[in-house]
């Protein structure tokens, strides 16, 4: 195993991390306050409970986890495609580094700053709102799984992308509208009968749905679907990124 | 020990738009010396040098360094390699410390601040080490680039085009660096379309183009095959024209009738010249001096690839 190498990665994109500090974590933390402020504070005082949690409260966990979708896609494409895009590529290409090294490296940096963001929009959330959290170490893995399994996915974009539009197309066109109707502001049981069987199909409902279970026991689907869809999806994103990395598709001639 | 630091055989390499770039390459690069691939644009020299380090995917064929194979023991083999690549690619927003720094990690090396230190001084970037890369000169950019290259302390080094686009001063500063790599018994493997600078510092040449190598040679050899010589004598008189009796050695003579130019080969023991001036005296022509010049590299080289 290079450590070396995968110390250098890591360092290097946790570098580039703390020298956008305005862009990675205040605008994350401020959209997430002005959340609050506008569906916990003002629209929110005028919904009811949900499930017996103030709304406030239930829009915690939906939060957090649209935040660290978003940043963890966002973290892990850039650090890919930024080497791809201005060259310095043929450096990581041409080092005695194995494929698993350099997911350590991209994977495990975007995947920590994501786990950071959580952690701090969770601590700006205390400062507006009342929270419980029953199961700290269960929302502590779904925190690591989710930002792990995206940041893979997102380093799958960044390998995929050759240029900086459709770099954004896939966080703007899918993930987004994927994370909006996954039940980050509302439950799915409050859905027509309809819609919530359509909403099935949307994988961010069971990551969002679990990791509210873990604040609060309640879910719209059982703990064990939604672990189970978050490991398939984590297993689906190693293979395909493996395959990538392996054959060099869109990295190498 | 194989004299050979690395050994290419039969490497085949078709681009996804089916373009051959490399045909069944048969290579042999000696430890220790200053090897000069030349070709024109797109012969496949940075596709060879790419294909060598990991960085394009060949279709056929052998890559050996030191003994090694770059796909199975791609980790020895790349560890032992640096690269300078033709463009100035690397992070902007990087300061000139930590990039090189950077490189040496990735390479598994641990942080040894007083190599990059030396490595930084040597190439006159000391003083640069805190500046962000966006900040340098073309040319500051380029040596940047050599340090990051030796930042793991390669044993094969590779130049791709290295000097374009600096200048004069730098270009012999950089030369200067080339040859005290040499001198540690780095390997040196250069592309350049300078020909003067690979006819002063490469101790054999290859030629490449549309994907073949043409000829492999030692630098001195090559110039005395290939070479040819040019006899040119004065005239004391200007001529009209070549006279016919002197048709058989293929004179030709300058605009102003004034140089009568012999074109031979060095390498004959009968190259023709003594003939030649006894049937100049036997015509009545006289000439007031005599001089001859080898062809240059350059030259050597535009022969071997124009278009047949």
């Amino acid at each position: 195993m290079n450590l070396n190498a995968v110390n250098a990665i890591y360092s290097f994109e946790m570098a580039r991390w703390w020298r956008t500090l305005a862009q990675s974590i205040a605008a994350p933390v401020i959209s997430t306050t002005l959340y609050f402020v506008v569906f916990g504070a003002a629209i929110g005082s005028r919904i009811s409970e949900i499930n017996g949690i103030g709304y406030g409260s239930f829009i915690v966990p939906g939060l957090i986890m649209l935040s660290v979708l978003q940043e963890s896609i966002a973290n892990a494409s850039f650090g890919i495609y930024f080497p791809k895009y201005n060259g310095s590529i043929y450096e990581i290409l041409s080092a005695p580094i194995a494929t698993v090294e350099i997911l350590l490296g991209f994977v495990g940096a975007a995947a920590s700053k994501s786990i950071m963001l959580g952690l701090l929009i969770l601590a700006t959330a205390y400062l507006f709102v009342p929270i419980t959290i029953h199961h700290p170490l269960l929302m502590f893995l779904f925190l690591v799984f989710t930002s792990v399994t995206f940041s893979l996915f997102g380093f799958m974009i960044g390998v995929w992308a050759d240029s900086f539009e459709k770099l954004q197309i896939v966080p703007m066109l899918i993930m987004t509208p994927l994370t909006f109707l996954g039940g980050s502001f509302y439950s799915i049981s409050m859905l027509p009968a309809v819609w919530q069987k359509i909403s099935m199909l949307n994988p961010v409902v069971y990551l969002i749905s679990g990791f509210r279970w873990s604040f609060y026991e309640s879910a719209d689907v059982a703990l064990g679907v939604s672990l189970f869809m978050i490991t398939i999806f984590l297993l689906a994103c190693l293979v395909l990124v493996r395959w990538m990395l392996i054959t060099g598709y869109r990295l190498k001639n | 020990m194989s004299p050979s630091i690395l050994s290419i055989q039969n490497l085949t390499k078709t681009y996804v738009d089916k373009l051959q770039a490399l045909k069944n390459i048969n290579l042999e690069i000696h430890r220790g010396e200053i090897f000069a691939l030349l070709g024109p644009n797109g012969a496949g020299k940075t596709t060879l040098i790419n294909a060598i380090c990991g960085i394009v995917n060949p279709r056929g064929g052998k890559i050996l360094v030191d003994g090694f194979d770059v796909i199975k023991d791609f980790r020895m083999t790349r560890s032992l390699i640096g690269l300078v690549p033709q463009e100035l690619t690397t992070d902007v927003f990087e300061t000139v410390w930590d990039t090189v720094n950077f490189s040496r990690g990735l390479f598994g090396k641990s942080p040894d601040h007083a190599y990059v230190e030396q490595t930084l001084k040597q190439l006159s970037l000391w003083d640069k080490k805190n500046n962000k890369i966006m900040t340098l000169s073309g040319g500051m950019k380029r040596r940047v680039m050599i340090a990051k290259a030796l930042s793991h302390e390669p044993r094969v080094l590779f130049l791709d085009e290295p000097t374009a686009g600096v200048d004069v001063s730098l270009r012999k500063d950089m030369w200067d660096k080339v040859r005290a790599l040499k001198e540690t018994g780095v390997t040196i493997i250069l592309t350049t379309h300078y020909l003067d600078e690979a006819e002063e510092m490469a101790d054999r040449i290859a030629v490449i183009n549309h994907g073949e190598i043409i000829v492999t040679e030692k630098k001195t050899a090559l110039m005395k095959e290939l070479g040819r010589k040019l006899l040119t004598l004065d005239l004391k008189s200007p001529l009209k024209a070549v006279p016919v009796p002197l048709n058989r050695w293929k004179l030709s003579l300058n605009a102003e009738g004034t140089q009568l130019i012999y074109t031979y080969d060095s390498t004959k023991d009968d190259n023709g010249i003594a003939e030649l001036l006894s049937g100049l005296s036997a015509a009545g022509i006289h000439y007031k001096d005599i001089h001859t010049d080898q062809s240059s590299l350059e030259e050597i080289f535009i022969q071997l690839v124009k278009p047949t």
